[in-house]
């Protein structure tokens, strides 16, 4: 496996996407820094940068990559390798080398302004959070084999969770505003993984506050040691059920 | 050593092999011989488990080949239109090769010499022509000494010199016992090179036996005239069955 990996791994470098995403997330932080030097605030702006920007780029980097290394699987099943091994290998070297960027990118300019302890949290929602999407891009690869086709339906997931879900949501609460919805909203949370991230991250940042009774009930909820146990164990089950929906596909896809 | 049974595969609605059932044995060398179309690439896909049947079953030395991968160790193949990492130099596909299967500890590189491959090692394959591609291809398919061998079109694209490389190849591999599995349309060439010969038309084997019996069966002494005349033959039993 490790094989493999290698292999995918150099393939991935040669392209320099990554050194490029890298770079951006550098330049952003240590722009937000230079901004700004209330760390909350930073973190918080800089939160919202994650929370759209790093689902995207790891849905659009996946497809291209894996129609991009067709040819390179096509090869590999004719070798005697697994078919799980070559796709869970294309799965670790893709979302590996994209955390990588996100922790050098994000984590370097906070060690060097001196890191909190929310710090750690937007890493690891991050971390999640391309975890997740690089999963449902592998999804939308293995349903179809047209390249154009897939990258379609992996950004419709993206529009759907970062824009379309939080629209619906608004409306539920709106129109059902004279019910108690605290459950109801929350347990709806938990059906997005970029609304589960920025409900962590805004808990970290003690500007529950602000968000009244409910922003309490969360407080209350999210901040307890079960609420992180529910909410990090529901975030990997998001990235876990695409990934093995997806190799499942992948398992039995004419090639 | 291949044993295929009752295997169909469709598309959609389209049913590429239809009940295919064939026994494959050591030593011997079959040509797949069909019209574009025919099914001759899906079949040899399925044994190698890049195309999953829809029903049927392959048995690979005894043993069911479905989810298994390890069988692909005594395969080397040939594809038809070779598909390899484009920015990826000849050398480091080659290495790649090796790397994964390092299990292999003697490699036969005859053809990469007989071919001169080395001499453009640093040629990425995205600059090569059809032709190059088609020896690297060969060349891959024999490095690991695979007890079977399953080659797409392999003289397709290449130039007379190379041709006679390969077939001179083929043949010393087949003198070697080895399991050999031909597609072409060029029926001259699996004359020299095949011993055995399966027509599949339309997802269906019309014919299997040896070329011998097939020559004798259709009273000619060349191949391409043979099948010609048993093509004929199958047509004419088909009008004369759809009239009445």
């Amino acid at each position: 496996m490790t094989r493999v990996i290698r292999y995918i791994f150099n393939d991935i470098l040669r392209t320099r996407f990554i050194l490029f995403y890298t770079g951006f997330l550098l330049v952003s932080t240590f722009a937000l820094f230079q901004l700004d030097s209330d760390f909350g605030k930073v973190v918080l702006s800089l939160m919202n940068i994650v929370l759209m920007v790093v689902p995207l780029v790891s849905v659009v980097f996946t497809t291209i990559h894996f129609f991009s290394s067709y040819e390179f699987i096509e090869l590999m099943l004719a070798q005697p390798i697994n078919r799980k091994v070559i796709f869970l290998s294309e799965y670790m070297a893709v979302a590996s080398s994209l955390c990588m960027a996100y922790i050098i990118g994000v984590g370097i300019p906070f060690i060097m302004f001196g890191a909190g302890q929310n710090v750690i949290s937007l890493l690891l929602t991050g971390i999640f959070l391309t975890l997740v999407f690089v999963s449902l891009a592998f999804l939308s690869s293995v349903l179809t084999r047209d390249k154009s086709k897939a990258i379609g339906i992996a950004l419709l997931f993206w529009f759907y969770f970062s824009l379309i879900y939080d629209g619906l949501l608004l409306w539920i609460i709106y129109s059902f505003s004279d019910y108690p919805l605290d459950k109801i909203t929350l347990s709806l949370i938990a059906l997005n993984p970029v609304d589960l991230a920025r409900i962590i991250m805004l808990l970290q940042l003690d500007i529950s506050a602000l968000m009244g009774y409910t922003g309490a009930f969360y407080k209350n909820f999210f901040g307890s040691s079960m609420g992180v146990l529910f909410s990090s164990s529901t975030l990997f089950l998001w990235a876990m059920i695409p990934l093995l929906l997806a190799l499942r596909i992948f398992n039995n896809k004419d090639l | 050593m291949i044993l295929i049974n009752d295997l169909s595969k469709k598309f959609g609605r389209l049913t590429v092999l239809d009940q295919v059932n064939l026994k494959m044995n050591a030593g011997k060398s079959y040509a797949l011989v069909g019209p574009n179309g025919s099914g001759k690439t899906t079949l040899i896909k399925c044994v190698l488990g890049m195309v999953k049947p829809s029903s049927g079953s392959i048995e690979f030395k005894g043993q069911d080949i479905e989810n298994e991968w390890k069988y692909r160790e005594q395969i080397g193949y040939m594809p038809q239109i070779g598909r390899y990492p484009e920015n990826m130099k000849i050398g480091e596909l080659v290495d790649m090769m090796k790397n994964i299967r390092r299990e292999v500890t003697s490699v036969d590189e005859e053809l990469i010499d007989s071919f001169k491959l080395y001499k453009i090692y640093d040629k990425k394959m995205h600059t090569l022509s059809g032709g190059t591609r088609q020896k690297v291809s060969a060349s891959l398919a024999f490095l690991f000494h695979a007890p079977v061998l399953i080659l797409d079109e392999p003289t397709a694209g290449l130039d007379p010199i190379s041709v006679e490389i390969l077939k001179e190849k083929i043949l010393h591999e087949r003198r070697m016992g080895k399991l050999m599995i031909i597609t072409s349309h060029i029926l001259s060439d699996l004359d020299e090179l095949s011993t055995e010969m399966v027509y599949i038309f339309e997802g269906k084997i019309q014919y299997n036996n040896s070329i011998e019996a097939l020559k004798k069966e259709t009273n000619e002494t060349k191949l391409n005239k043979a099948v010609t005349t048993l093509i004929r033959q199958k047509e004419l039993l088909n009008s004369i069955t759809e009239q009445v």
